[in-house]
Order: C-alpha cells, then structure tokens, then sequence
C-alpha cells in the first residue's frame, strides 16, 4: 500500500517535484497498478532461468580502437547553458 | 494508399525531387495531424542526392516515428522535454536508409517517450485514425501508421516495446512488424525500455514492409544487443501456405473479447487453411501475466533510462536555477506529460522499494518463459492483437489506467 508520504519520497527518488494536491492522486492510480502486480505472486519461478537475451548471446566485445565522435561543439550544440565549450549545471555545494 | 511499386514508377516518370515536394503537399494538407516536424529543407536536398543512387529506395519517401535520432532533423519524443533537440547524429537505422537512397520527410506523431496505445499523450496533440476521425489511430507509433493509411506516404518507421506498432498497424488497416529483439539496432533510438524494444517497418502492405525491414536489418556493433549477419528477408516472400501449421493460443481468447474482432481472426486461420494449411489449438497458460511482467519491466527500465533528461546537455531549461535537486525536480516536472510520469514514478518504486515488493517483480521473472512458452510446436502462431475495436478519442484518458490493463492483459 503506497502511502502519500511514500509518493513524496519516490518523487524525490526520481528528481519529479510534486504539488500536494497531487499525491493523493498519484498514491491511488500506484496502488490499482500494484494490484495488478499482485497476480504475479501466483507464478512460480524458482525453476525458471532469467532471461537476459532472447538469442544466445553474452560477451559482446568491440576491437579497442579509437574512432570519429562528436566534435566538442556538436556535443554541446543542444545545451540550453553552456560557458567556454563546457555544460553549465547548477550549483552542487 | 501508396505503394513503393506506385512510388518507384513516378520516380521513373517525373524525378526524385518532384516526388518528394508531392508528397510534402500531402502532408502539409493532411487533417490527421500525422506529423510533427516535416522536414521542408532537408527534404528536397536528400531529394537531389538520391537521384544518383542505385539503391533499392531511391528516392522513396519515408516517414520516422519521432523517437529516432535524425541528424539535423529535430527530434522531441513527442515531449516538451526535447522540444528544441537536435540530434547531431543519425540513428543506425537512419543510416542505413540513406544508403538505400530514401528520403526522410518528416517525424511523425507517438504517444510521449512511446509510453501508450492511442497517441492521445503526444505534447503535440492527439493523431486521429484516418479511417474514423473520432477514434485514435493506436499507439503509441500512431503517426507513423495513420500517415500511411491516410496515404502520404509509403513508408514509415515505428517502433514497438509492448505492442507499439503492431497496436496501431492493427488499428490504421495497415501492415507493421515487431522484429525478433536483435535483428534491429537500437543505436540512435532514444530508449524507453531497452531490453524489450525494437524498431519495426510500416507500410500498406507486406512486400513493401518486408522491402524497408531488409533495408533496415543487420549487424551493428554500436548496439551490443544487435545479433551479427545479414539475411535477404524478401526470400521469405513466398506466396504458398501448404503445409504450414499454425497454433492459435486459446488463452487469448475469451472473457472481454470483442466478438467481432474473434471473428475476424478466425476469418484469417480459416482463408489460410483454404490455401492449404493446418491449424490446431495450443495452450500459452502464462499469456495472462505477460502484461503485468511487462509493465514491471518496461516502468523499472524507463525510470533509469529517463533520468537522462535533467535539461543540462539537451532539452528544456527554465530560466532561473536553483540548487541542483530543485532545477532538475522543476525542469522534469514540467517537461514531462502525465503518464511519462506515472510510469517514471512507478519504475523508481519498483526498484527502490526492497522487501516491499515481492519477489516475483524483481527481474528473475522471464518474460520470454511467461509469454512465449505454449503446449506444441507450430510453425506460426496466430493470436489476436487487441481485445476491443479502436477505442473513441479520449476515452483512455479518463480511464487510465485500467483500459491499458485490460487491453494488454490478453497478451500485447
């Protein structure tokens, strides 16, 4: 049972900031898909092997070599703030 | 509807740029708001470069559902988030049309981030289905289904996690295809559930389809998922069914299924025993918890893969910051829609709650054993796709969230 202190953490959690009038809503549309989840409490999967690739496929390796990327400019061409060539984030400390 | 055959002869009959500025007109004159960028500039020069390629798509139209990175093309995932990105860089898939020589005309319209079965999410308002205006074309490559029943184009790009292009293919009256997981590389795609997604072709019929899914398949080292070698996909264009079994899994018939829609179905598994193959019941028990293993999957992926978007490198950035949690707390809120939310919310759930949360949700489920295992081997199987007829405009929004629940518990 998620709670609406519980909505407020999880928003937290995700970087989502929520008005109070929202968690109520939030907490209610969580629980029914919870509850959906319930049904998968009925299946037993301790016999069955996770699944990681539907192919059988592991270990992909590439050669080490160095190839073409994005020029420093390209990179940066979308960022809303940037200063001498670098992304500009808000204060951390 | 258009055809590649259709398109290929007025190629012969006019040129590359005349048709490519025909089928800008369409668009630009269409009323089922397909598109959300059509690309007026860039459209007519690929117009010009493709004439001198021998390709096997010269010159052919083609439009891109808007989460595929399209070099110099912007690209928003139908969000505010990235409603000014410009990706400097295509997508494999993008890429590989190129060299065939088709011309990119434009993105089309999805439900945001690909999160949805009605393309009614989309920040840049609903697509309407072509055929009945007042219902939704699916979801959530709704654009990229309703441009080619609407007839300006010949070709599109989709891409489907849970049913994403089959949904609204199904819908439209159109063809569409889901690839085995690995045969597309997802390089340039822009991730909402890595481990389930896959682009897929949409044209009006299956040779055209099948004509854009060979162009677009193959090895990409770039995606460590891609599975390596090239296959000729147009070999399997055989019209001959004699001797093919099919299984059609009864667990996806039953309780809440439209009878039309059985009947359609069945319609189809009795024209292809007329043609000379067998069908036979086979039993998938797991079918009916493949949605909820699904949606814990899908929502626990795309809270990580949607941490990206904060408004540092790309994206939308209010004008005053704050401390760094607020800006990135305040950027997100009102950059994504409602149900991005949601689903955002519930994956950090998923993945934060610990005990909470029952064994069974963590990602020791298979979703493959789940969906996939069925009681005999046939060949084909043939389930039904939806449960219901297309819905009305609207009527998921305010039903949210239980019609996406019924809809794929029959096994999306």
């Amino acid at each position: 049972m998620i709670t609406t202190k519980d909505v407020e953490h999880i928003g937290w959690l995700a970087r989502l900031k929520m008005e109070e009038e929202q968690l109520e809503g939030y907490a209610d549309q969580l629980n029914s898909v919870l509850d959906y989840f319930g049904q998968l409490d009925e299946v037993d999967t301790r016999e069955v092997e996770p699944t990681y690739h539907v192919l059988e496929m592991n270990n992909v390796f590439r050669d080490d070599k160095v190839t073409d990327c994005l020029t420093q400019d390209e990179a940066t061409g979308n960022a809303p703030k940037t200063q001498d060539g670098y992304f500009k984030a808000p204060r951390i400390i | 509807m258009i055809t590649v055959s259709q398109t290929l002869e007025d190629l012969r009959n006019s040129s590359a740029k005349k048709v490519i500025s025909q089928c800008i007109d369409r668009i630009e004159a269409g009323k089922f708001n397909t598109f959300i960028t059509v690309a007026k500039e860039s459209a007519p020069e690929a117009a010009n470069i493709s004439g001198n390629s021998k390709g096997p798509l010269a010159g052919v139209p083609i439009a891109i559902k808007d989460n595929i990175s399209t070099k110099g093309i912007r690209t928003t995932c139908a969000s505010r988030i990235l409603g000014g990105y410009v990706p400097p860089y295509d997508a494999h898939v993008i890429e590989r049309l190129k060299e065939a020589g088709a011309v990119i005309v434009g993105k089309v319209n999805m439900d945001e981030f690909a999160m949805g079965t009605s393309t009614e999410t989309s920040y840049y308002g609903p697509t309407l289905n072509p055929w009945d205006t007042k219902r939704v074309p699916g979801g959530s490559s709704g654009g990229s289904a309703a441009t080619i029943a609407a007839g300006e184009v010949p070709l599109a790009l989709g891409s489907d996690t849970g049913g994403s292009v089959r949904c609204p293919a199904s819908f439209c009256g159109v063809v569409g295809l889901k690839p085995t997981y690995g045969v597309i590389s997802r390089y340039g795609l822009i991730s909402y559930a890595n481990s389930l997604e896959q682009i897929g072709p949409i044209a009006s019929n299956v040779a055209d389809m099948t004509l854009l899914f060979n162009v677009i398949a193959g090895h990409d080292p770039r995606d460590s998922t891609s599975v390596p070698g090239e296959k000729d996909y147009t070999n399997a264009l055989v019209d001959d069914v004699k001797g093919l079994t099919i299984g059609v899994p009864k667990d996806y018939f039953g309780d809440g299924i439209d009878q039309a829609v059985e009947k359609s179905v069945w319609n189809g598994v009795h024209r292809l025993e007329d043609l000379g193959a067998s069908w036979q019941e086979v039993e998938m028990p797991h079918t009916k918890y493949a949605l909820a293993a699904y949606y814990v999957i899908a929502m626990s992926e795309a809270s990580s893969n949607l941490a990206r978007f904060d408004g540092m490198r790309y994206g939308l950035r209010l004008e005053k910051d704050h401390d760094w949690h607020t800006t990135y707390s305040e950027i997100r809120a009102q950059g994504f829609g409602e149900e991005v939310k949601r689903r955002i919310l519930l994956g950090t759930y998923a993945l934060s709650a610990g005990p909470a949360i029952p064994t069974t949700f963590r990602l020791s489920i298979s979703f493959t054993y789940l969906s996939t295992r069925s009681s005999a081997s046939p060949d084909v199987r043939i389930p039904l796709l939806t449960p219901g007829l297309c819905s009305h405009l609207s009527i998921l929004r305010t039903q949210y969230p239980h019609w996406i629940l019924h809809l794929g518990a029959t096994g999306r």
